[in-house]
């Protein structure tokens, strides 16, 4: 009996809490709030209000009510955390997340009950491959991408032989596939594909193995921490002397002041790079600045921002009516977004079809010095849309 | 099979109850009962081995997570499973390993055996997390739900929401009825001897580790009736599910609800599950509810030392037994 | 393999075990001594890296000293800590049998982590490397190995040193070693036991923050690093024997073998070599390599 009442007083008060319905549209925010990825849940987060606060506050006239659910980046819990935001708060629109595992789990929560979802980060090359969906966007990239992009640079300048270096999981392999791809096709070789486990960042024994192999160039996927210490014990171990190290944009997204020296002069590939210098890119990052000061705008806060862009677009299209879904769907795959990083659209499957810029770290910056392949679209493998 | 209507009715009710609720929950409250009753049956898997056997393991999310995977790889693409073979199959994949890795782990005591358990289902975690046979740490998806199938007759679907909230509720009131009978048998007895004092049982002629293996393996068999529910009920399965964090969340869980008994462990994963879904929600502690790892943290803990008997021994505290001298703890027999 | 390049991995490995051992040997000390399982112990280990991480700007600027004194307030620090865990917390823990032990001190983690994120942040941070350890040293002509990894190979050395000192020739050393074979023989004799314990676990406290701290420059501090680290150590006390300091180096040493040769040759089989170990170790041995002591 005990149980009872106390089982039903609890559910009382979670039903109080789950929010009362308005008119708008509701979105729904699936991001990591704590956790070593709170840095870039808080970005996209940033990007996507800051849109909105631009166009005053509204988009396509229409209110916004957000709700949050932080995912921990945690893939376990992950089909909860969405069914809160599907099923208790019943948004109309996703925004999320980072954790490609984690995204997983969104994007079929998402397809199961027909939600339209907008991915501003997880760059899981399945999402738009096959297990692609009429209602899945993504603002960022595939992992696929920015490593594809490397492989012409590496051949032009000369190299013949690479290491890949990673963690063994989806994102890391999926890079280095990229990079290998584009590598060997203009004639180049991937001697070696070294990973250790995720997400351990023993080194030592990887660089050991890559002083004796001794390649012409090595590439590598590290994020986060794991790619902060990298860089670090790379610089440590005198590699960086002779076989110079390149990079998928995240090995120095944020993590050039703890890098500090040991970065200088890295080349990477990402779909944003700092000094653009474009009239897009100056007004984002002047408002950002602004809006919050003391945050260095970056590439989650891109992804965001787009990702309302993304939003208005379907909106537009159907005057504020989010029930006319198809409709809405169709307008965001057929938009072309006007994003800092340079124009681009989406591919049948959902991917941004853009150019990824080759950067070199310079003063402390991931400084833009050309752009490494243009208008680069994910091969969608496997999708069926 | 001696169960008094003192009991009977109250738990006739309860299922009653039970059955209606979704009833009276919108569909996400539904899904959360649902995720309830899945854990409620693993933390009574688990139960028999803390509360039955005696033995503390930190590796049973293994089992729930092999089972799980097992759903997931062996499901077709295309349709629906037949859950037919699917559950039976799942159970035995979990039971297979429990035998295996039983066999070698109950040879340590006490604490080594806590290790060693940990350290049986790290390697499982690390085969689905590292290797391609699971697709990683990204997880895989379970398309369809299984169904009941024979032949071409569909004999149980359970699509709907409130389908499978009753297969859920029926399965786990199998299990726990199933315990229930296996603690009130000859072997149940052996096994409640064999926890208050192994070395007694032993010069009595039991062969003791036999008894704990069994207990091991059924343990496991019953963790992958669990595993089978939660890849069936969102589709998504991933190595987390066999994480060290997993083991520790349904240990608490039975240690919450008490060790005394079987009950114990539902009540316990109500109670744990219910704090977190507080903690998070954002009405009550607005902002603060991102940071709910504290006041969780500090709830577990004050349970734990408020509560050593757990929340099933409450009703002890208020009564206080007739004959207070005896120490030895009767086996949880409900 | 290059026998130039198996003496650079072996010198991986020792350096890695090294490091193992000092947050290890907190933790067999606690187990040991106190009977306590700890799982917030990786805990300590962030605690530390994080304290130099915060404290490391403080005291270059208003006291213009340097890492050495960084580590040295990291450890003092941790101590008091400590010492005030065990008398508000732990001292409750005694009489609790080992799975509450092991459940509040879940909830501890729980607490450490989100007290972390509210007193500093999530981010990932880097601690400078010291002026004069940045160097590297050249081994045979194939690369060269980084100087502040020899430093922390011989902090570890040292600690371990004045630990066996400790325990072998001091009186404090005796009623340890003697507390960990029997607790109430000591007691009756009169030695105040809960002050003993208190200074044990303060002790090692400050040995998983000092390895937290020293570690910092090269494992870069960001919020997972404690759980990550508190399995390992389990994994490393429990293939030495728990309680025996001699087993917990020992251990370590054939984990940080173990670990590194493991990722050079087995790649995809890295993450369970450990494990794999320890069953072994445990089939054999089901109380570990070293009996306390």
């Amino acid at each position: 009996m005990k149980k009872i009442t106390t089982c039903g007083t609890l559910a009382a008060l979670l039903a109080l809490g789950a929010g009362t319905a308005s008119a708008g549209v509701k979105v729904g925010f699936m991001l990591p709030y704590s956790g070593t990825y709170a840095k870039l849940g808080e970005a996209i987060e940033n990007g996507f209000r800051l849109y909105v606060e631009e166009q005053g506050g509204k988009l396509a006239g229409q209110d916004l009510e957000y709700f949050k659910v932080d995912d921990e980046s945690n893939p376990a819990k992950a089909p909860e955390n969405a069914n809160r935001l599907i099923k208790r708060d019943q948004v109309d629109i996703l925004i999320g997340t980072v954790h490609s595992g984690v995204a997983m789990a969104l994007a079929k929560a998402a397809k199961g009950s027909d939600t339209t979802l907008i991915i501003p980060n997880a760059g899981a090359d399945a999402i738009t491959g096959p297990l692609c969906s009429k209602n899945i966007f993504r603002s960022s990239f595939s992992n696929w991408q920015p490593g594809y992009a490397m492989g012409p640079v590496a051949a032009e300048k000369g190299y013949k032989t690479a290491i890949t270096i990673t963690w063994n999981y989806a994102a890391g392999k999926e890079s280095t596939d990229g990079f290998k791809e584009s590598f060997e096709k203009a004639g180049g070789k991937v001697v070696e594909n070294l990973t250790l486990p995720f997400p351990k960042v023993e080194f030592q024994p990887l660089l050991t193995e890559i002083a004796s192999i001794k390649p012409d160039v090595v590439y590598t996927f590290f994020a986060g921490g794991g790619a902060v210490k990298f860089v670090q014990d790379y610089a440590a171990s005198g590699l960086d002397k002779t076989i110079p190290l390149l990079g998928s944009g995240f090995l120095t997204d944020g993590t050039l002041e703890a890098q500090g020296d040991a970065a200088k002069g890295i080349l990477t590939t990402l779909h944003y790079a700092d000094g653009l210098d474009t009239p897009r890119d100056n007004a984002f990052r002047a408002s950002y600045e602004k809006q919050y000061p003391g945050m260095a705008p970056d590439v989650y806060a891109v992804q965001g921002y787009d990702a309302a862009q993304m939003l208005e677009a379907g909106l537009k299209a159907v005057n504020g009516d989010v029930s006319r879904k198809d409709e809405l769907r169709t307008a965001i795959r057929s938009a072309t977004i006007d994003s800092p990083r340079g124009k681009f659209t989406l591919s049948k499957a959902g991917n941004p079809v853009q150019d990824i810029y080759l950067r070199q770290v310079q003063g402390g910056h991931n400084q833009d010095i050309g752009v490494a392949v243009q208008a680069l679209a994910d091969p969608a493998r496997g999708c069926k849309l | 099979m001696h169960m008094k209507l003192r009991t009977l009715l109250p738990l006739a009710a309860l299922t009653g109850a039970a059955a209606l609720l979704p009833l009276a929950l919108s569909d996400y409250y539904t899904g959360l009962s649902i995720k309830i009753m899945i854990y409620a049956l693993f933390a009574l898997s688990l139960q028999l081995l803390v509360g039955g056997a005696g033995l503390a393991s930190l590796g049973h999310a293994a089992f729930f997570g092999i089972a799980a995977y097992f759903v997931a790889l062996l499901a077709p693409e295309s349709g629906a499973g037949n859950m037919f073979w699917l559950l039976p199959g799942a159970m035995l994949g979990a039971m297979l390993y429990a035998a295996v890795t039983g066999a070698l782990a109950l040879r340590t005591r006490g604490i080594y055996f806590i290790m060693v358990t940990l350290a049986f289902a790290q390697m499982a975690y690390y085969v689905f997390h590292d290797t391609s046979v699971g697709g990683g740490t990204d997880g895989i998806y379970l398309y369809f739900r299984p169904e009941l199938r024979l032949g071409e007759l569909v004999l149980l679907n359970i699509d709907s929401p409130y389908g499978f909230y009753l297969f859920t509720l029926a399965c786990l009131l199998l299990t726990w009825a199933f315990l229930a009978m296996l603690m009130r048998s000859r072997y149940g007895a052996a096994l409640t001897g064999i926890r208050v004092n192994e070395q007694r049982m032993r010069a009595a002629g039991f062969s003791t580790y036999g008894y704990k293996l069994v207990a091991y393996i059924v343990a496991g068999g019953l963790a992958g009736i669990a595993g089978f529910l939660y890849a069936a009920k969102d589709g998504f399965v991933n190595p987390e599910l066999l994480a060290w964090e997993q083991s520790g969340l349904v240990l608490l869980m039975v240690i919450l609800g008490g060790t005394g008994r079987l009950w114990g462990a539902i009540v316990g994963a109500i109670a744990l599950t219910l704090l977190q879904e507080l903690f998070q929600s954002q009405a009550l502690l607005g902002d603060f509810a991102t940071h709910w790892h504290l006041p969780f943290g500090l709830a577990i803990i004050a349970l734990v030392a408020l509560l050593p008997r757990g929340l099933a021994g409450l009703p002890e505290l208020r009564r206080p037994r007739p004959n207070k001298g005896k120490t030895t703890p009767a086996a949880p027999v409900l | 393999m290059d026998p130039v390049i198996f003496l650079i991995q072996c010198l991986n490995a020792v350096q890695y075990g090294l490091l193992l051992f000092l947050v290890a040997s907190g933790l067999t000390l606690i187990f040991g001594i106190m009977g306590i399982i700890n799982l917030a112990h990786g805990s300590f280990y962030m605690v530390g890296a994080y304290m130099a991480f915060a404290l490391q700007p403080l005291i270059a600027q208003h006291l213009g000293a340097g890492f050495i004194a960084t580590l040295l307030a990291c450890v003092a620090l941790a101590t008091l800590m400590g010492y005030f865990l065990e008398w508000a917390f732990y001292s409750f823990l005694y009489r609790r049998d080992h799975l509450q032990q092991v459940l509040m001190t879940y909830g501890l983690i729980l607490v450490f982590e989100e007290l972390r994120t509210l007193v500093i942040d999530n981010d990932v941070h880097g601690v400078p490397v010291p002026d004069w350890l940045q160097g590297s040293i050249p081994l045979g002509g194939v690369m060269t190995y980084p100087a502040y990894r020899l430093f922390i190979s011989a902090v570890c050395l040292l600690v371990a040193g004045l630990m066996y000192w400790v325990l072998t020739r001091t009186r404090l050393g005796m009623m340890i070693r003697a507390g960990s074979s029997n607790r109430e023989m000591i007691d009756s004799l009169g030695i105040d036991i809960n002050r003993l314990f208190r200074i044990v676990f303060a002790i090692g406290v400050a040995l998983a923050a000092l390895a937290g701290a020293v570690a910092a420059p090269v494992s870069s501090v960001y919020p997972g690093m404690g759980n990550a680290v508190l399995i390992i150590c389990f994994v490393v006390v429990v293939i030495g024997g728990i309680g025996s300091i001699r087993g917990a180096f020992v251990a370590a040493m054939l984990v940080g073998f173990v670990d590194t040769f493991g990722q050079v040759f087995f790649p995809a089989a890295a993450g369970v070599m450990v494990y794999l170990l320890m069953a072994a170790v445990l089939l054999f041995r089901p109380e570990g390599l070293f009996r306390q002591g």
